[in-house]
């Protein structure tokens, strides 16, 4: 176990590694002149030059990605070239917004998913037919629109739940729960209906194998069945499954937080997208690929536990 | 292709034939049809949007702002005084393009390298599988956005890395359909027969994942358009033309105003990309209907078996002059204190279209203490039926349709399907022996823990005590080393001593019927002879009766105290052992005899494992 730790983590650091070069990469080596654009078309040629100068864009490409990866190591991504607020502080002030958006919905979507997909391939009937036609609604419905509807209904016509805003749990965690409602269901539509239809057809394909017909035979209980032995066996698959819809949910929740005004990740993407803030851009992907490399472990780990096959591969 | 190929060929029709039927299938499937013509629509509406509306999508009225629907305007008009319906089928061109362009690149990067990986494996197969898993692991709207502030917001570049970031999918999907059909022999044919690896890939493997493919692309057509509309929600694609995320946005910013107005970008995106998705899964089902899905148990009997069972009835027709007690399965000869009694059993297989499949047919027979039945066929016989109905363990679709099973004294199932006294007595009375050994252990636990957990279950044992016993169990099953078995899991044993671990678990709470579904034929000859010295030393020792599932006759002489043959789910003689080896009665016996025996052990060995059994039962 040990071995398998250290190899996925090996990987995971690699994936990092090789994921923000390619980003780095990517945006210093496209046209533009940043400094220009920063400064506006009013700017002399000598103050552009000087604010190149100063953010250290006069430098060679290859200078100023070894400068750029040795600081961002160490955390550091630079500072904003349009606030100049440090990168980091910013992302940390608004990562965890965002995180309690997507944590939860993966909570609320894991449980859910688990209840609904295991009763669909158990009992069939109704159950069966409601997982499988939610399934191609949740798929068809954009989050973003059910977001939409959810407020018109919730918000601004019953005025049950808040519309807008954050608290953070610290403040009061009733009222940080009740402002993540909507946006939790919002995003959880979708990647139930998914999630659901892989646990359903996972655990059909557990209960088709011969060894459960054998422990049948051994004569332990239907409920040690299915909850100890089925779901073990299911659960590989549906936690892959979960790890996508993690990365989904990380880009489905910069929509949401504009439709809820949530001071998450979403903005402080978007508007670095307009503006061009390349530090910015440069520090929420590593951060981002970051949190999905850690999911992606957290899950290979469970994943292994959970299958001692696993461990070996 | 040359005329050198026909006989390649002739393997590859299946698929080829299957193709067209599929296509003719899918035809005939109403959800398909109805979401193709639902897409149609929208399609042709979008490409011929001018002819269908008067309006300008944008030209603004504002003495039309917010105009209500079904007036002038047939949806109403936007806060600018857009018309909506006009807007709504102008901006579906945007969603169409860009779905095109995203599963384009998907399919241009995914299909190539999955065929290349799939096909020649090596150093590009671990390349591109782990270029893929890292794609995955990219937030895609991220990564869209970092681009969209390098590269601008058109909707070619935006569209285009959407569908670089989906093409593992088509990657993953290729690939696995590569590697599972280059196994096949009859691409072996093919590459025997002379044909190029470019024909074999285009002619062959394309034909086997080309369904896959198309729902494969029917998702990320969907999946693209939903997050293009994303991307004109947040306000950073092109604002230049009308699109319905766009159409979204302006709705949010006017939500107090004109609620109602969220509702037709949200509708036409739902039905667009509900139809994608219908559409995909009815392809998927008739793809999964078309193939020959691997139901042995389930399946219908095929001509030859059909025919088999006329001649069957032939048979016993011509034999019914010869009255024999011993022909037909008629159970004259049961004793009163039999331990299970099989009577008339009847089982059967409602089918989808209203009919029933019969697989056992009228099957009598009894075990007594101390006994062992040998249970003879052919595979399909309905042997593993008959056994599976006395452990109450027939698949969901499956039921007792006639007869009863009872075990000592008590009726245990019956045609109304009622009694369930199966479930108590397994474990507890019952003992299951399976055919494979390594598939009928589970795979995430420790061979020790399946071992103790019915033990405690059914004999309330604490959990020292059952390990105990357990133990004992292992070393009493020939097991070397228990406790390092005890420890392990399924797939760090050899399929010998996974058997070995499977006698142990069936005899473990003292059953008193064993019931062993063929438990040497997956088993290597030498293991063979073992595992049935070991049942054959078990059975005595705890003197069980035991039914012995088999088609090898070799095993019958060396066990088997009676023997029951099977032909096309029916009974067609039962006798003791020796006595059939003498002198079989029914034609079908004898020619199984003569078919089996020669592939049986010399006599000589089979002597000398009936003498160490009877040594060690004494």
């Amino acid at each position: 176990m040990a071995l398998f730790l250290l190899r996925r983590l090996g990987a995971a650091v690699v994936l990092v590694f090789v994921i923000a070069t390619m980003t780095f990469l990517l945006m210093s080596m496209t046209g533009g002149d940043p400094a220009r654009n920063i400064l506006g078309d009013g700017a002399t040629v000598e103050q552009v030059a000087a604010k190149s100068a100063e953010l250290g864009l006069d430098q060679p490409l290859a200078v100023r990605y070894v400068d750029w990866l040795g600081a961002a190591v160490t955390g550091d991504f630079g500072r904003s070239w349009f606030t100049n607020e440090p990168v980091m502080t910013s992302l940390a002030n608004k990562f965890p917004v965002s995180l309690s958006v997507v944590v939860t919905a993966i909570l609320v979507t894991a449980i859910l998913s688990a209840i609904l997909g295991v009763t669909a391939a158990v009992r069939r009937g109704w159950v069966d037919r409601f997982v499988q036609m939610f399934a191609v609604l949740g798929f068809a419905l954009p989050n973003f629109w059910v977001a939409l509807v959810l407020v018109t209904v919730f918000a601004v016509n019953l005025k049950l739940l808040p519309a807008t805003g954050f608290v953070p749990f610290a403040t009061d965690p009733w009222r940080w729960g009740l402002g993540l409602i909507l946006p939790v269901t919002a995003l959880v539509v979708g990647t139930i209906a998914s999630t659901a239809q892989q646990v359903r057809g996972a655990t059909i394909d557990v209960l088709r194998q011969d060894y459960v017909r054998t422990l049948r035979s051994r004569g332990i209980s239907h409920r040690s069945l299915l909850f100890r032995h089925v779901l073990r066996n299911a659960a590989p698959p549906a936690l892959t499954v979960l790890s996508l819809q993690f990365v989904g949910l990380l880009g489905g929740a910069i929509i949401i937080e504009k439709i809820f005004a949530l001071p998450g990740i979403g903005s402080l993407a978007v508007n670095a997208t307009l503006q061009g803030d390349l530090p910015q851009i440069l520090g929420l992907v590593v951060v981002m690929v970051v949190l999905v490399v850690i999911v992606n472990l957290v899950i290979d780990l469970l994943t292994g536990w959970l299958n001692p096959k696993a461990r070996v591969s | 292709m040359s005329e050198a190929l026909i006989p390649a060929g002739a393997v590859v029709l299946p698929a080829t034939a299957g193709r067209q039927k599929l296509y003719r299938r899918v035809l005939k499937n109403p959800m398909a049809v109805g979401s193709l013509g639902v897409l149609a629509l929208v399609i042709l509406s979008a490409v011929f949007a001018g002819l269908i509306t008067g309006w300008d999508p944008n030209r603004a009225e504002l003495s039309d702002a917010l105009a209500a629907p079904f007036g002038e305007h047939l949806l109403g008009a936007d806060a600018s005084g857009r018309d909506i319906f006009a807007r709504l089928i102008f901006g579906a061109r945007v969603s169409l393009v860009g779905a095109l362009i995203a599963l384009a690149t998907a399919l241009a990067i995914g299909i190539p390298t999955g065929l290349i990986a799939g096909y020649f494996q090596g150093w590009f197969d671990s390349l591109s599988s782990w270029f893929a898993s890292l794609l995955m692991a990219m937030p895609g709207l991220i990564v869209v956005l970092a681009l969209i502030s390098v590269i601008g917001p058109g909707i070619v570049g935006v569209m285009v890395t959407f569908g670089a970031l989906l093409s593992p999918g088509v990657f993953r999907l290729t690939r696995s359909g590569v590697v599972s059909v280059r196994r096949e022999l009859y691409i072996d044919a093919a590459k025997v027969s002379g044909l190029s690896n470019y024909r074999i890939i285009s002619r062959h493997v394309l034909g086997v994942i080309r369904a896959p493919l198309v729902i494969q692309a029917s998702m990320i057509a969907g999946i693209a358009i939903v997050l293009q509309a994303g991307l004109e929600f947040l306000g950073v694609g092109d604002s230049s033309t009308a699109s319905w995320g766009q159409m979204l946005s302006e709705a949010f910013s006017n939500i107090y105003v004109a609620p109602t107005m969220i509702l037709w970008p949200g509708l036409i995106i739902g039905i667009t990309v509900g139809s994608l998705a219908i559409f995909g899964a009815a392809l998927r089902d008739t793809v999964q209907g078309a193939e020959p899905v691997r139901r042995p148990r389930r399946r219908k009997p095929t001509s030859e078996e059909s025919a088999s069972m006329r001649r069957l009835d032939l048979s016993t027709a011509a034999t019914a002059a010869v009255v024999s007690p011993r022909d037909g399965g008629h159970e004259d000869l049961e004793p009163s204190d039999a331990l299970l009694v099989v009577r008339d059993l009847q089982v059967g297989y409602p089918q989808p279209d209203g009919s029933t499949t019969i697989v056992v047919d009228g099957v009598s027979l009894h075990v007594d203490r101390g006994e062992v039945l040998g249970l003879v066929g052919e595979s399909g016989s309905g042997k593993s039926q008959t056994a599976f109905s006395i452990l109450g363990l027939l698949p969901d679709t499956g039921a007792v349709l006639g007869g009863s099973i009872s075990f000592a004294g008590r009726t245990i199932a019956s045609a109304d399907g009622a009694t369930h006294g199966a479930a108590a007595l397994r474990g507890r009375q019952f003992g299951y022996i399976p055919q494979e050994p390594m598939s009928n252990l589970d795979p995430s636990f420790t061979l020790g823990f399946q071992l103790v957990e019915p033990m405690r279950h059914i004999l309330g044992l604490s959990r020292p005590a059952a390990k105990t016993r357990a133990l004992e169990l292992l070393d009493r099953v020939g097991i070397a080393d228990p406790r390092r078995t005890f420890d392990a899991y399924p797939h760090e044993v050899s399929g010998g001593m996974a058997q070995r671990v499977l006698i142990a678990g069936a005899v473990a709470c003292d059953p008193e019927l064993l019931i062993a579904d063929e438990p040497t034929t997956a088993l290597d000859v030498t293991v063979q002879a073992e595992v049935l010295d070991l049942l054959r030393g078990l059975q005595r020792e705890r003197s069980m009766g035991m039914i012995m599932v088999t088609h090898n006759f070799g095993v019958v002489a060396d066990i088997c105290d009676r023997v029951a043959v099977m032909q096309a789910g029916r009974l067609v003689e039962q006798a003791e052992a020796l006595e059939l080896f003498d002198d079989p009665h029914n034609p079908y016996t004898r020619m199984l005899l003569s078919s089996t025996l020669e592939d049986t052990e010399p006599r000589a060995a089979r002597g000398t494992h009936a003498a160490s059994s009877r040594g060690t039962a004494r």
